[in-house]
């Protein structure tokens, strides 16, 4: 495994249930405060908690993409317009020429929920869809890339990721190799997933929906809550020199269980290879991470297998001592924009020198063997990895650290 | 400035299913012209490498991406399970999509947990991981009508700068009504190609790739060329025709609006 050259996270932003923007985010990760709330989406009727971004209805998008209407393009051109990231885009487009600038996003869902609201009203005879109904536009999973193209009118390699809830972690990957390759001298990253009636109705029919807010590492734990999300990076080469505060993206780690399309491999071996590549990449010793913020979706077998896979990675004789948490139990499971959203927290955690609880659990597994940390904690962070793990078997690991270390 | 890498790599095994094109061999006096194209509807082989459970629960996604990325590795010579892979679809499997949102228009919204977990974007990835035992890193991509040259970038990306073969598979399978409607995809087609970062005994082609804009190449026969628009995949056409032509040519392929991908081709 060669050392990969470790890329600037020159700007990113995040927005979720909690909160619009960086300062939302980590006001609400400071204060342990859960945006997950008894489901009221659409017409849904299930026992369930979600992660609803408030105030979606009201957003516009710019008249020239209006064709591009649909929750995950409005949940997009919000998550976009925060903490000045489009300007920072504009201003990369500028520095480098527009066909530099490389787009890489990850989603499951996309627009499907416009399909799903077509799908009620087709034509009683012909069982025709509704005129007004954009395939290209809404549903299809490139539309968040297309519609963020035409936004910012790059015109570099564009595409979409979509592997479950690996695929905005491992748009990170497809950055880098295009970074390293030349063809690119920026890349927008990132992933946005937003609420649809598929994926509640979907883990619920797998049992895999809690009815209260979810409760990652819990013994008691019995499921996932679906959030929502929209997060994005800008990567460049880093400088020479970089400001005290710069985070850099240090390794990159993939892998595939081969074992199960919706379980986990029973010993996490396929998120062991992702967590160990990473780790080599970055050129570092597991004892160098001093926080990892789990996939933790608070069902029985992810957690189960992340903590032996995070053991065997991180453990002696089977017990890790490496801080770590999830976060869902804040933001909720979302899904497409998991490792986006939890790669923005880990930024956050190495430039505030916060580790961040695991809220929502009350009592840890006795059998999980990790320093599951349920009170923040204020310490020096200098790296830290992210896991995404998702259906399929896919793994991606993060690793992120201060460039000044 | 970073050192900008050359954008090649080495062909080292083909894999083709499509309308009227049943594999490499086959297809390859079909697309040099020697043979006229018959547009026979595709015919997708049972996925005997899966176990029964996940052979009973594959759609025409999972048969195509099998069918095509065995055919390409056993060509080159290589075992599966080792090797990294790349998907590109435009839009993943619309007969199962079809299937939940015709449940969740009805009033009972219960779905069936197979129909849930095939939803996903990366099916055939995984099932092709469960087939093959490979562990290996999977990219899935999805760029619409550019997933063809998205699919073709990435891999060739990932064999430069990460010094590995790879495999792309390059799949769309036909949508049902009424989704039809609005992405009239008309049949499955396939590519799938193995690439090298060195040249071996088992090179059949160098590609380099750029990007420009100058147009797509379009193919001489009419119902070869509609086909090649009417299915993202069969956008990787034009190259296929050149390496079975065996000279040295420049073919440019569809890629983004305004953005197209130069591949030039010398046979080994």
């Amino acid at each position: 495994m060669t050392l990969m050259t470790p890329l600037r996270l020159s700007r990113f932003t995040a927005t979720s249930c909690i909160g619009r923007g960086l300062d939302e985010t980590l006001n609400a990760l400071l204060e342990r405060r859960s945006g997950l709330a008894p489901c009221a989406f659409d017409t849904v009727e299930l026992p369930a908690f979600v992660g609803e971004v408030a105030g979606l209805d009201a957003v516009q998008l710019p008249v020239a993409l209006a064709e591009f209407d649909c929750r995950n393009n409005r949940l997009a051109y919000l998550g976009l317009t925060q903490d000045g990231f489009a300007d920072a885009v504009r201003a990369a487009v500028e520095k480098y020429g527009r066909s530099r600038v490389g787009l890489f996003l990850g989603t499951s869902t996309s627009g499907i929920y416009e399909t799903e609201l077509a799908y009620r009203h087709r034509d009683p005879t012909s069982g025709a869809l509704p005129g007004s109904f954009r395939y290209r536009q809404t549903h299809n999973p490139f539309s968040v890339a297309d519609f963020t193209r035409r936004l910012f009118a790059l015109g570099g390699p564009a595409t979409v990721v979509s592997s479950a809830c690996s695929s905005s972690a491992k748009v990170f990957a497809s950055a880098r190799r295009m970074l390293a390759a030349g063809l690119i001298d920026a890349a927008v990253v990132g992933g946005v997933d937003s609420l649809c009636l598929t994926t509640l109705y979907g883990f619920n029919s797998l049992g895999l929906v809690s009815d209260q807010p979810c409760r990652p590492y819990d013994v008691q734990r019995n499921g996932i809550s679906i959030g929502e999300a929209a997060a994005f990076a800008l990567l460049e080469r880093a400088p020479e020199e970089s400001d005290t505060d710069a985070v850099l993206l240090l390794g990159v780690g993939e892998s595939s269980d081969a074992y199960h399309m919706s379980s986990p491999h029973p010993d996490g071996l396929g998120a062991r290879l992702a967590m160990q590549g990473a780790l080599d990449m970055a050129g570092l010793k597991p004892a160098q991470i001093d926080y990892i913020n789990l996939h933790g979706t608070a069902t029985v077998n992810n957690d189960a297998a992340e903590e032996k896979a995070v053991t065997a990675v991180f453990g002696a004789d089977g017990v890790s001592t490496t801080p770590c948490s999830s976060t869902k139990g804040a933001t909720g499971h979302t899904l497409g924009a998991a490792g986006s959203m939890e790669a923005v927290i880990c930024a956050l955690a190495l430039q505030n020198d916060l580790i961040p609880a695991g809220i929502n659990t009350q009592q840890l597994d006795p059998e999980l063997y990790l320093d599951y940390v349920l009170e923040n904690r204020r310490q020096s962070v200098r790296c830290v990895l992210s896991n995404s793990f998702g259906f399929g078997g896919t793994n991606c690991s993060l690793v992120l650290g201060k460039a000044v270390r | 400035m970073a050192h900008e890498l050359v954008l090649s790599a080495y062909i080292e095994g083909i894999g083709l299913l499509g309308p009227g094109f049943a594999n490499w061999p086959d297809s390859r006096v079909i697309l040099t012209g020697a043979q006229p194209y018959q547009p026979l509807k595709t015919v997708l082989p049972a996925p005997t490498l899966l176990p029964a459970a996940e052979r009973r629960r594959s759609g025409a996604l999972i048969k195509l991406t099998l069918a095509t990325g065995l055919e390409a590795i056993i060509h080159a010579g290589l075992e599966a399970s080792t090797l990294p892979t790349v998907f590109a679809s435009s839009g993943g499997d619309g007969e199962n999509c079809h299937a939940i949102c015709e449940v969740l228009a009805s009033d009972d919204r219960q779905i069936s947990p197979t129909r849930f977990h095939n939803s996903v974007h990366n099916t055939a990835s995984g099932y092709w991981s469960i087939a093959t035992g490979a562990m290996a890193p999977s990219s899935v991509l999805a760029a619409y009508d550019a997933s063809f040259g998205a699919g073709l970038l990435e891999t060739l990306a990932q064999a430069v700068v990460d010094d590995t073969r790879v495999v792309v598979l390059a799949c769309d399978t036909a949508y049902p009504e009424p989704l039809r409607a609005t992405r009239p995809i008309p049949d499955s087609f396939g590519i799938a190609l193995v690439l090298a970062p060195q040249r071996s005994a088992q090179s059949l082609a160098r590609i380099t790739v750029t990007l420009t804009d100058v147009p797509a190449d379009r193919l001489d026969d009419p119902v070869l060329e509609n086909l090649r628009l009417a299915i993202p995949a069969a956008r990787g056409l034009p190259l296929l025709r050149a390496i079975a032509s065996q000279g040295e040519e420049r073919v440019v392929l569809d890629y983004l609006d305004d953005t197209h991908l130069a591949v030039d081709i010398a046979p080994c």
